[in-house]
């Protein structure tokens, strides 16, 4: 009976059961066949790649002498997930930090861009072997927490810095650049570790792990299917001579300034010195930030590799590249003399010169390093309206002669940073002098000063050009890739607008200097040298340069040398190129030149940084007072006048002047907040300059030893057209 | 029973529902293979592992299934009072003998395994409730006799809630589907199923206002469907329609107005003319009943009443007294937070297990999700997302159609039973079946609360599979009596 009433009733529970059902179903489709997003999530969820370091490549000398290679090290890694009941204070203690710090690691990785709770994150790096061993021994105590095996650069000497450069974590600006890195991987940051990053680091593989829900690895992704081993780094085999490299950083000790040689006939780099230097061993490991931070503050600027990157006048090294010219040019015959009556004078203009017989043709003028031969030589080309229409196309052509030779353009050598140093062009003269200028304004450019500034890499590419009697070969520092190659363009010959024959009249005089001229110090018994001195006039002490080459025929080392504030050429930078050439042809150092090698590394000249930094703080100080002095003055003078007047009285004081006269025909170029107190200081001080100090963001130095250096960093960064 | 009537038992069972049991057994079988895979001990017949051990639980389920077929129907019948005591004897105990096990005391360990009483004491309930309403006598309208059969329901769901095993004490609710079956009137189920709408609704859009009004989307939704429920009742179970129209036009007319003046002219709460409304239906019931003398114009009054109160009441809880943890789980499973960190870490990681399944599935122990214990109670209750991940949506969508077709064989078979006792009893499994289906998947596919119960036949663990084997098998056997049973009936009276 009951049944009958409520028979209906099967239908109802069938139908939620069939409702249930088709339900679930329709969800079913939605989650697995509408969208392939779980699909995703289950992939980041469960597959872990875990990447596998390649070694990165060894770097040996030219003689197979292994410089850098690699150590193993520690990261410590951590899963913000997986942490549980960590003692911390233990941990922290385990691993010598302070609780601090701790905070401020796990913050910092909280804040990083890509953090996930789920995915281990660097919390610390390079741990040494026994630190890493005693954590070790605890790790499984500090769940989350994981230890991942890196290297390390290690240096077997302590020279070289510049070049072998360092290595160090990426910035998001080189993972944005190049999709390669990911954060925490290393990358060279300087020297041949930047410049041939592609080769050293090899290739880093992957292994495609399954991973489960706590983070534990259970085994390859498809049995290994997807895996991919890691490709070592190449070894690069460098073309210095660690021997040479070694002296010459002696010889530079407490001086600033370069010393490169090349292999001319191959552009080969056999040492390239650049002083101050430091310890490329203490840029590796958990010491360099502080290292680094130390260096970037020194005042002396070591992290400036001045070899390539310092800009200096040539002086009278750059007399060679005029002889060449006059003589290609036709201005000038090996047998055309010009007068020197102790420099070139000539209508109010006068360009001291030293003592010598006179009047000289080229080799005589170049052996005794004669001015005024070469400023009349200039004058003579850039006047000469029978073969160019105007001073603007004789300058134009002395420029394009300058840039054949590798001048005012970056040579291209394989390290990153080059500068180009500076050729002056007549459009340069037209802007600056305001179209009013003659071969009188520029004169000084015929030996090396003015405008003209060159790295000493350059010079001493012009030693190499002549030792080759005309062309050169870009100077590389890399001779060999293993297993990969090196770029063409460091093997190509670049030929320079002069003639063979030419270069073998300005080689004797080279070899004229050398004999009886201003490089008698280079001269030995073993092996025929050509030299160039060069004593560079700046606002500071002269800066002692030297150009050469050896032996005069088959040449097999061409060098520059350039101590900064040195003196005369022949203080340092004969004898320092004479050494090296020693060292390199010979081999070895006689006992005579060992002891002098002694001398001059114990003759420092240059000061301090703590020295540099009380005389800056001090005059910060005094310009400081004066300003104030200045300001309770215009107050003074303000309160009388109308409000009116005092806004715009009061935005002139502190902006710089807009049309500044004054500074621009002293060269000046300043951005600093405070010009009228900058421009205070400069007069009683620096009364023989003839250019000032351009207070850059970077560095705000105003002393003499470093203002060169600073000098050619303004021009570094001036519009440039040679 | 002599062999040859137990002969004539073999050829008169249900070989169809015997099949589709076998069926999803083995499925389940690979299916926990798959969840429980161990990259360490890859052999599945291991006993180390836990597919290994449920293929022995699986020989013993069958073992037992052709055990329970031997034993006559006048059997179970006549000891399921004593089992039901007996039962309920056990589950009390169990929540003094049972250690501790993930905060709930419902495992008793014997040796090497644990049973799980629970899952047991499923039949002898429904026994007992087959019994009691096949007495002679037995009418579901009369107030004690339904008085007693919700307690034989109530009274293992409480002490399930003393071993704090909360999800299986809910599955004992899936015997009031078997109460309307047999004439309990739908109004109760219709005030469970209007209450839930009330929670979900209030909820879920709680936190949403009308545009350019002052009004709450879920409140001014679940007072209007107070007032709609109520006119419903009204017009099912009262004979006066005319005073029901009256009451409808007047509270619609005045909400439908107090909505239009709140959107054009001045914003206000249009919920507290709602509230009014309700009132006075309230009101306007109570004097119907008295005016007719009726005492159903009270329920409707009363569920009116209630409705309201159920909702403010819920909002006061949720808002007030929960704790947050709490909060954010309902928050979560309504869809209006999203926590895949916290609480809803299951639900999604189950998601993106069945998700990442695709139509075909990543093949058979390929599943990395569910294999790399990215689903927590991935071989238990969240079985299903091994079935999503390894075989897809064919093999998911063919585990639900397989399910159907058992339940509704089920029904079949039910619905054929000669008397009031076999159909109570089989609507009892039918409907705990229906019930774990749909709070289980409904879970693992982020549709239902996660209630931890298993999926039957397909969830690891020997107790439930027994218990499922059990409650089944019992009810085949009565089914295969169904003609003798008649015979020996009318040959006793």
């Amino acid at each position: 009976m009951k049944e009958q009433d409520f028979g209906y009733r099967k239908y109802v529970l069938g139908g939620i059961a069939l409702v249930i059902v088709l339900l679930y179903i329709a969800r079913l489709a939605v989650l697995q066949l509408a969208s392939d997003e779980y699909a995703g999530s289950a992939k980041s969820n469960a597959l872990f790649n875990n990447v596998l370091y390649p070694s990165r490549g060894l770097v040996y000398d030219r003689n197979g002498q292994l410089l850098v290679y690699n150590q193993p090290t520690y990261d410590i890694m951590v899963v913000t997930n997986e942490i549980e009941d960590l003692d911390t204070l233990d941990f922290c203690h385990t691993i010598n930090i302070t609780r601090k710090e701790f905070d401020k690691k796990m913050r910092s990785i909280r804040n990083l861009k890509g953090y996930s709770r789920y995915t281990q994150q660097v919390f610390s790096t390079q741990i040494s072997g026994e630190e890493m061993a005693i954590l070790q021994e605890k790790l499984f105590r500090y769940r989350g927490f994981y230890i991942r095996k890196r290297s390390m650069r290690k240096y077997e000497y302590s020279y070289g810095a510049h070049f072998l450069g360092d290595i160090g974590e990426v910035n998001q600006r080189e993972i944005d650049h190049d999709e390669y890195y990911q954060s925490g991987d290393y990358i060279g940051k300087n020297g041949v570790e930047r410049s041939y990053e592609a080769d050293l680091r090899g290739e880093k593989g992957v292994e495609v792990l399954l991973r489960d829900s706590r983070g534990r690895v259970q085994g390859h992704y498809q049995n290994g299917e997807f895996d991919r081993k890691p490709k070592p780094g190449k070894d690069i085999t460098l073309t210095i001579d660690s021997e040479l490299q070694k002296l010459g950083e002696r010889l530079m000790e407490g001086k600033a300034g370069a010393i490169v040689a090349i292999e001319p006939s191959t552009g080969e780099i056999l040492c390239l010195v650049s002083s101050p230097t430091f310890d490329p061993r203490r840029m590796a490991g958990k010491e360099r930030g502080r290292y680094h931070a130390e260096l970037y503050e020194d005042l002396n600027r070591p992290l400036l590799n001045r070899a390539i990157q310092g800009v200096y006048p040539p002086g009278s090294t750059f007399k060679i590249s005029q002889g060449l010219t006059f003589l290609q040019e036709g201005v000038i015959t090996t047998s055309t003399p010009y007068p020197c009556s102790r420099g070139f004078r000539f209508k109010g203009m006068k360009v001291g010169c030293h003592g010598h017989g006179a009047p000289l043709p080229l080799i005589p003028a170049i052996a005794t390093s004669c001015n005024g031969f070469f400023c009349w030589g200039l004058y003579h080309m850039l006047n000469d309206r029978s073969k160019y229409k105007t001073i603007q196309d004789a300058m134009t052509t002395w420029k394009d002669y300058m840039v054949s030779m590798g001048f005012g353009y970056k040579l291209g050598v394989d390290l990153p940073g080059e500068a180009r140093g500076l050729i002056p062009n007549a459009s340069y003269y037209d802007k600056n002098y305001k179209n009013d200028w003659n071969a009188l304004s520029v004169i000084s450019i015929a030996i090396g000063q003015g405008e003209v500034c060159l790295t000493p890499l350059q010079i001493a590419n012009m030693g190499a050009t002549v030792a080759n009697r005309g062309y050169y070969i870009t100077p590389h520092i890399v001779k060999e890739v293993k297993g990969g190659h090196i770029a063409d363009s460091l093997t190509k010959k670049h030929y320079t607008k002069v003639k063979k024959e030419y270069y073998d009249d300005v080689a004797l005089g080279m070899r004229r200097s050398v004999l009886g001229g201003t490089c008698k110090k280079a001269n030995n018994h073993w092996y025929e040298v050509c030299g160039k001195t060069g004593t560079a006039q700046n606002k500071g002490h002269d800066h002692s340069a030297f150009m050469g080459f050896a032996p005069m025929n088959n040449p097999k080392i061409a060098v520059a040398v350039y101590v900064e504030n040195g003196g005369w050429g022949a203080t340092y930078g004969v004898p320092f190129g004479a050494l090296i050439m020693e060292q390199y042809i010979n081999g070895k150092l006689s006992p005579a030149s060992e002891a002098q090698v002694q001398k001059f590394q114990a003759r420092h000249i240059l000061r301090p940084s703590a020295e540099l930094k009380a005389i800056k703080e001090r005059k910060d100080r005094e310009a400081k007072a004066r300003e104030e002095a200045k300001k309770a003055r215009n107050d003074s003078l303000k309160q009388s006048k109308s409000v009116d007047a005092k806004a715009p009285k009061d935005l002139k004081a502190t902006q710089p002047p807009k049309d500044s006269k004054d500074l621009k025909d002293s060269k000046d170029l300043k951005d600093s907040q405070d010009p009228k107190a900058v421009k205070d200081s400069k007069i009683p001080k620096d009364s023989k300059a003839s250019k000032t100090v351009k207070e850059s963001a970077e560095s705000k130095v105003l002393q003499p030893t470093d203002s060169l250096l600073l000098d050619s960093l303004k021009q570094q960064q001036k519009p440039k057209q040679p | 029973m002599t062999e040859e009537s137990n002969k004539g038992i073999f050829q008169s069972l249900d070989w169809l529902t015997i099949g589709i049991y076998l069926i999803l057994i083995v499925w389940g079988w690979f299916s926990v293979c798959g969840a429980s895979y161990d990259f360490n001990n890859p052999d599945i017949l291991s006993w180390e592992n836990r597919s290994g051990k449920q293929m022995v639980w699986l020989f013993c389920s069958v073992g037992l299934a052709v055990m329970l077929l031997m034993i006559e129907k006048q059997f179970y019948i006549g000891s399921s009072y004593y089992l039901y005591i007996m039962m309920m004897v056990l589950l009390a105990l169990t929540i003094v003998i049972a250690p501790e096990t993930k905060g709930s005391r419902s495992w008793i360990p014997i040796g090497p395994v644990k049973l799980q009483p629970a899952e047991f004491a499923k039949f002898a309930v429904a026994l007992t409730l087959a019994r009691y309403m096949d007495e002679h006598g037995f009418r579901m309208d009369n107030t004690r006799q339904f008085l007693h059969v919700v307690g034989l329901i109530m009274l293992p769901i409480a002490i399930i809630i003393g071993e704090k095993e909360t999800g299986s004490a809910l599955v004992y609710l899936s015997f009031f589907l078997v109460l309307y079956r047999e004439g309990m009137t739908g109004a109760f189920l219709f005030v469970a199923f209007s209450f839930i709408v009330y929670f979900v609704v209030g909820i879920k859009f709680g936190e949403e206002f009308i545009p350019d009004m002052p009004v709450s989307v879920g409140e001014f939704s679940v007072l209007l469907l107070i007032q709609l429920f109520t006119i419903g009742m009204g017009y099912s179970y009262c004979p006066d329609k005319q005073a029901i129209t009256i009451m409808a036009i007047v509270t619609l007319v005045a909400t439908g107005l107090a909505f239009l003046f709140s959107a054009f002219v001045i914003p206000f709460n249009v919920c507290v003319i709602q509230v009014i409304c309700l009132c006075l239906s309230f009101a306007f019931l109570i004097f119907l009943a008295f005016y007719e003398r009726l005492l159903n114009y009270v329920w409707i009054g009363l569920f009116c009443v209630c409705s309201a109160g159920f909702y403010f009441g819920s909002n006061y809880l949720i808002n007030n007294i929960m704790q947050p943890h709490q909060r954010i789980r309902i928050e979560v499973l309504l869809g209006t937070k999203e926590d895949p960190a916290g609480a809803g870490y299951n639900v999604n990681q189950a998601k993106i297990a069945i998700g990442s399944g695709g139509l075909e599935g990543k093949g058979f122990l390929k599943g990395t999700q569910t294999k790399l214990k990215y689903v927590p109670e991935q071989d238990t209750d969240f079985i299903f997302c091994t079935v999503g991940e390894e075989e897809g949506f064919i093999g998911s969508a063919g585990v639900l159609v397989m399910y159907l077709l058992f339940i509704l064989r089920l029904l079949a078979l039910a619905e054929r039973q000669p008397d009031t006792m076999g159909r109570v009893y089989g609507y009892s499994v039918l409907c705990i079946f229906l019930f774990h289906l749909f709070i289980n998947v409904g879970m693992v596919i982020g549709l239902t609360p996660v209630i931890g119960i298993p999926l039957p036949f397909f969830s690891y663990g020997g107790s439930s599979l027994w218990g499922f084997t059990i409650l089944l098998f019992i009810f085949l056997r009565m089914d295969a009596e169904r003609h003798v049973k008649d015979e020996t009936r009318r040959g006793g009276g």
